[in-house]
């Protein structure tokens, strides 16, 4: 401690009080708020945070008891810190998750609320049903779904011809290899991929496994019925995925690159097609070297190709959907607040930054984004939508099988090993 | 000393005691002897974080670490960083130390600049050299494509990933221990050396005969912080591979965060843990009886 002689150290204690008091009462008025609703977001786009900001000043002037604080962690570091915090006084009101295994486990012990008679009819009707299906359990609702993804291949039309290939014309698993081909013999690194972060690697044997199986594989594989990860759609799927990376598709050094990357060589025009979320042309912009990245008009997107004798439906299909918790203590402002940020409004302006897909479908007319559209378009007709795998089975068994397709896909195990691994994983924490 | 005079002291020390000693005893049992002992408890259930742990599963999680290659590739990894640390980044800083310790012009700046990447966060170390090895736009795809090679990239290569590790490791830490030695050295009385030079010793016999043995008391602590920060490396590691590709460059904290914490599987991270812990106290204690035993 500083040594100060007493009266001067009360005055200055007196002066410095006052002016706590002068600007606490003059520069937030939120001061005296009896709630505070704390957010905890991984956002990073300045676009979609102008949205919130926006969202969170209209609620504050119509409840001024109330103060929304937005707090943001990397993605990394709130899975790893969320279940400490959620355990803490300090715990969030309000949080995002992408839904599965891991939303499961923080309602089985206790950590979330439901939303019950807070979510009313109408809320619940302006949301897309299978965004809400999936935020349901033990027949309660525990999320408000804010946006939703669908995974899709888009390409880069001058590098496709570049290869004498049309993009638009793969449908099925044997014209994906035969451009594979036809790319790399004219030069062109036919596939952009992130197998440092692994699970864009995981996302092509998962829609393998979608278009094999149909929408029964997942679900018989967790009821272990058919061999469950031994069925004959994941070995399929893990072979089909061989036939692919055995023609060495990939950019230079993939194994090391992350998912920014994985955009940033897509934006630099440095491989033709990707396997992304809606939202990509937008976002492989911000990452290309040029900040501008494949020009829009030069961008196609196909669903992800058939495979001979699949299952699955051409209209299947995988993407996630995040929503907003309410954790145990939350004020019941939170939900109010959700109810005014998932509403059309604030729906439309996310729609129209092209970034994400709204969760509400009469948002879907404020797209502007061609690519956007068709993917919404797609989800709109989706006979089955299946969220990630990786979210789906949990955080334990879903890094494992990312380790594990990503070893595949270095030729470093072969599809039975893989599925017989996953098997091992997943009959370990059940 | 008497026997009186110690008990004499002892009761004038006991205020002094009885007022310093609760808060550092209270620190140290609530930041040390209780994580610790809750990380064991914690490793004989299987937890995902949330609530209180309920499912005893006994020795299951030490049971499932054995099985795991990565856990093997780790342990193996460690052994690799603690001998390049010993038989490379030790010797090198113990040179470079005895080049720079002497009070020659130019020799401080050396020292500063031997010492700098040390000071430098860890993190931010490993990303720079992330970026130095990346094959596209690093200094080493550069390199080899003036050569003429195909440039590699050798963070993203299983074969290759730890060896740039290692470099990066040795880079990273020398200066530290280049600073110990010149410490060490500057201890050391000069007309010892002096009188050995007189007695016609040449460079080499004074360095062998008389520097590296007066040296002794630094190699150990050297060789120690070498050894405890190899098993403890992790910061390093997370920017440049995360301990991929492949598990190729795991060590055994990378493993825990991995394999713990980011699957929450806290039981298993805590069991994890014990491991790291147990193999630091077998080797701190079983380090002093083998080295320092011979002084006293």
């Amino acid at each position: 401690m500083t040594p100060v002689s007493a009266p001067f150290g009360r005055r200055t204690l007196l002066a410095a009080a006052a002016a706590v008091g002068v600007f606490g009462r003059g520069a937030t008025p939120a001061q005296a708020a009896q709630a505070t609703v704390r957010w905890l977001h991984l956002e990073v786009n300045p676009a979609i945070l102008k949205i919130w900001t926006d969202a969170a000043a209209e609620f504050q002037a119509s409840h001024p008891d109330t103060e929304v604080k937005l707090q943001f962690l990397e993605n990394e570091a709130f899975k790893a810190k969320l279940p400490t915090l959620l355990q803490s006084p300090d715990a969030p009101s309000m949080f995002y998750s992408w839904g599965g295994g891991v939303m499961r486990a923080q309602i089985e012990t206790g950590m979330l609320r439901p939303f019950g008679d807070q979510m009313d009819k109408a809320w619940q009707a302006r949301l897309n049903p299978a965004a809400l299906d999936a935020f349901r359990y033990q027949d309660k609702i525990w999320g408000a779904p804010h946006q939703m993804a669908l995974m899709n291949i888009f390409f880069n039309k001058k590098l496709m011809q570049k290869g004498g290939v049309d993009g638009s014309q793969i449908r099925n698993w044997d014209d994906l290899l035969a451009a594979v081909k036809a790319l790399k013999a004219a030069g062109v690194t036919p596939i952009a991929i992130g197998g440092g972060d692994k699970w864009p690697i995981m996302h092509w044997w998962a829609y393998l496994v979608v278009r094999a199986g149909g929408r029964q594989a997942l679900a018989d594989a967790k009821a272990g019925k058919n061999g469950g990860f031994t069925g004959p759609a994941f070995i399929q799927a893990g072979q089909l995925l061989k036939q692919l990376t055995d023609l060495k598709p990939f950019q230079d050094g993939w194994l090391g690159h992350t998912f920014p990357q994985m955009l940033g060589v897509f934006g630099d025009q440095r491989a033709a097609m990707l396997l992304s979320f809606a939202g990509t042309p937008a976002r492989q912009a911000r990452a290309a070297a040029d900040g501008k990245g494949v020009a829009i008009e030069d961008t196609g997107l196909i669903s992800f190709p058939l495979v001979q004798g699949g299952k699955g439906l051409p209209t299947d299909t995988m993407g996630g959907i995040n929503a907003w918790l309410l954790s145990r203590n939350a004020p019941p402002q939170t939900a109010e607040f959700l109810n005014l940020l998932t509403s059309v409004k604030y729906q439309k302006a996310t729609a129209a930054t092209g970034i994400y897909m709204p969760s509400v479908p009469e948002a879907n007319s404020a797209i502007t984004d061609p690519l956007l559209k068709l993917a919404a378009e797609e989800l709109a007709r989706s006979t089955y939508h299946q969220n990630y795998f990786d979210q789906d089975l949990g955080p334990d068994v879903g890094r494992q099988l990312n380790d594990k397709t990503t070893e595949l896909a270095a030729g470093r195990i072969t599809p039975e090993a893989l599925a017989k691994n996953i098997q091992e994983a997943w009959d370990l924490s059940h | 000393m008497s026997v009186a005079l110690g008990r004499r002291r002892a009761w004038t020390a006991a205020p002094v005691l009885l007022l310093f000693l609760p808060p550092a005893l209270l620190l140290f049992t609530a930041l040390v002897v209780v994580p610790i002992g809750e990380a064991g408890w914690y490793s004989f259930y299987d937890w995902s974080g949330y609530g209180v742990p309920t499912n005893f599963v006994g020795w299951r999680n030490f049971f499932l670490i054995s099985r795991y290659p990565a856990f093997h590739t780790a342990l193996i990894n460690n052994l690799i960083i603690i001998a390049v640390s010993l038989c490379i980044q030790l010797p090198m800083a113990l040179g470079l130390a005895t080049l720079v310790a002497s009070r020659i012009r130019g020799a401080l700046v050396f020292r500063l600049i031997f010492f700098l990447p040390y000071i430098l966060a860890d993190v931010a170390a490993g990303l720079i050299w992330s970026f130095m090895f990346d094959g596209d736009y690093g200094i080493t795809g550069a390199i080899a494509r003036a050569l003429g090679f195909p440039a590699p990239f050798v963070l993203a290569d299983p074969n290759w990933a730890l060896v740039a590790v290692l470099v990066v490791i040795v880079w990273k830490y020398f200066g530290f221990h280049m600073m110990l030695f010149i410490a060490g050295l500057q201890g050391i009385d000069a007309p010892l050396l002096d009188a050995a030079a007189i007695d016609g010793a040449n460079r080499w016999q004074r360095f062998r005969r008389v520097i590296l043995p007066l040296l002794r008391p630094t190699i150990r602590l050297s060789v120690f912080f070498s050894v405890i920060g190899s098993l403890q490396l992790f910061d390093l590691i997370m920017p440049l591979t995360k301990g991929g590709p492949a598990d190729s460059t795991q060590t055994i904290v990378t493993f825990l965060y991995t394999f713990g914490i980011t699957r929450m599987r806290v039981g298993f991270g805590s069991a994890v843990g014990v491991v790291l812990f147990l193999i630091c106290v077998v080797f701190a204690f079983s380090y002093k009886r083998l080295t320092f035993r011979d002084d006293e």
